[in-house]
């Protein structure tokens, strides 16, 4: 399948939705850990991201420069820690596009790829620190791998989520060395990252939208 | 159920705030042209004078905005509830403020308000303004000794501001003020207790759960949990458990002098905060430490949460005088 700029705005149209459905639980999981404001942040991110794609005219506006639009509106409206995580992450995937107008099954996991890294890079974060990496990661590395193996963008996606699901479930028997829950020490075992449990939303929704 | 707030609209509460805050301080404050986030001192930037940039997250009033004035912080950029403001007003603030003389950008050391405001000066630094960081890490209770760089910035703020824009009032070089800017941090210890929560306007839910009876020693200022939780002490024994930490890396000698500050995290009342302070009194004496000055209120506050802080500055000459220097600010004046 190839992906255009419909595509796209269309996949931020559902990471919103997904993401405002879940606001209340991800407030809930970083109340435990952090300052309950974690899904305050998201929703108010993806929905800026949405007014600032609604009005494009899409068949003149290119991947990249979509990308680079949700970047800007992300960063504007969130501030906080995940402004500049996905901020960087789209600029980085507006970077992976390029000069393409429709965006081939191995173009968009570059896309999903070049989001991990961007995030990796901004929060200078490795697995196992109990962060959004530690779903970002292997999601990367799974897609990566399936699409290296021939599977097609659905089948690549479907690996990376199960790799995030995987890899949130992992943070809650990390103790936490990155943001605010870095702090805790060993007070932070057993409770699940909210920066993680919400990749695992993104992702699910990123998922579907192509599915 | 839903926690009790005068608001309109919970995601309107920090802009609703501004204009009430703009509308009442006229003399002080304006926002900068198009970046109504961005809070500038009227009198106080001015040409050859370091530029003092102060902000992060709202619901801590009267930081940040409150210390945006003459003497003191030049702007601040203020963010959505407990969260770091974005690069843009950060970067407006610089650009409003900037005399040629360069900017120190200050605050509490938290990993948003890091990545924001480092995205700014990267931003500012294209616009050929010399950007320096110093970040604030007087929560004793948020790291251990050893590791004094990864704590929080909290209350301590206060001071750590005050030294710095004193030290920009009095035309001093960049590399000066952020001398006496890292110093001044160096030398501010701050503990604080929370006895109940507190909650975000828009959510309109406690952030975390506590006991009836119960306290916990070294909680943040945005509810991140601290270091022990017990029952609730008397008042003389809460601030002992503070002081016994704040003194244990403070080390004051006989003679040395120190500023105070009690502050409430919002709901705690006067009253009390003066009961710790008359025992915050009693412990400095009984070690022959002097108290230059002292200050009780809400300075450093965490929206409605029930808890106070207690911050001891250990001063020395230079410092004092940076203390003692005028300030004129909206919420805050001295000298």
């Amino acid at each position: 399948m190839s992906i255009d700029s419909a595509g796209l705005k269309r996949m931020f149209d559902a990471i919103a939705v997904a993401i405002e459905a879940d606001k209340d639980r991800l407030c809930q999981l970083d109340g435990v850990i952090g300052d309950a404001d974690h899904g305050i942040a998201m929703a108010l991110g993806f929905n800026a991201v949405r007014d600032a794609l609604a009005p494009l005219d899409l068949a003149a506006t290119e991947p990249t420069a979509l990308l680079n639009t949700a970047a800007k509106s992300f960063l504007n409206a969130v501030g906080a820690s995940s402004g500049p995580l996905y901020a960087t992450a789209f600029m980085r995937a507006a970077a992976a596009v390029k000069g393409k107008t429709t965006l081939a099954d191995g173009d968009v996991v570059a896309l999903f790829q070049a989001m991990a890294q961007g995030i990796r890079d901004r929060g200078k974060a490795e697995i196992g620190e109990k962060t959004m990496i530690d779903a970002w990661q292997p999601a990367a590395d799974a897609a990566g791998a399936s699409n290296a193996a021939g599977k097609t963008l659905a089948e690549s996606l479907r690996a990376a989520l199960a790799a995030a699901e995987h890899g949130a479930e992992a943070t809650k028997d990390m103790i936490a060395v990155k943001g605010r829950s870095s702090r805790l020490g060993e007070r932070s075992l057993g409770h699940i990252d909210p920066g993680a449990a919400s990749a695992v939303t993104v992702i699910s929704a990123m998922r579907d939208s192509f599915a | 159920m839903q926690t009790k707030k005068i608001i309109n609209d919970g995601n309107r509460a920090v802009d609703e705030m501004l204009e009430g805050v703009l509308a009442a301080h006229p003399r002080h404050l304006r926002s900068a042209d198009g970046s109504p986030r961005s809070i500038i001192a009227r009198d106080g930037p001015r040409p050859g004078k370091v530029g003092l940039v102060i902000g992060g997250g709202s619901g801590h009033e009267p930081t940040f905005l409150g210390f945006v004035g003459k003497g003191l912080a030049d702007a601040a950029a203020i963010g959505n509830v407990f969260a770091s403001p974005p690069p843009d007003p950060i970067v407006e603030c610089a650009k409003a403020v900037s005399g040629g003389a360069g900017v120190l950008f200050m605050y509490g050391n938290y990993a948003g308000d890091v990545m924001n405001f480092d995205m700014a000066a990267e931003m500012a630094a294209m616009d050929d303004i010399e950007v320096r960081t110093v970040l604030t890490t007087d929560d004793v209770a948020s790291a251990p000794r050893d590791q004094r760089q990864k704590r929080r910035g909290v209350a301590g703020n206060f001071f750590i501001f005050k030294a710095a824009g004193a030290a920009c009032d009095q035309m001093l070089s960049l590399d000066e003020v952020e001398r006496i800017a890292r110093k001044a941090n160096d030398r501010t210890f701050t503990m604080g207790v929370a006895l109940s929560p507190c909650s975000l306007p828009q959510t309109r839910r406690p952030n975390f759960e506590i006991g009836g009876d119960e306290m916990e020693i070294g909680m943040g200022i945005h509810g991140e949990p601290g270091i022990a939780r017990g029952t609730l002490m008397t008042a003389d024994e809460i601030t002992d458990e503070m002081l016994d930490k704040i003194l244990a890396e403070m080390a004051p000698k006989r003679g040395d002098k120190v500023a105070v500050l009690v502050n409430s995290l919002g709901s705690t009342p006067l009253m009390e905060l003066y009961i710790m302070n008359r025992r915050v009194k009693q412990r400095l004496d009984a070690i022959g430490v002097s108290i230059h000055a002292t200050w009780v209120g809400n300075y450093c506050t965490s929206l409605e949460m029930a808890g106070a802080s207690v911050t001891l500055f250990h001063l020395d000459e230079e410092l004092q005088a940076m203390l003692d220097h005028p300030c004129d600010c909206a919420m805050f004046r001295a000298g």
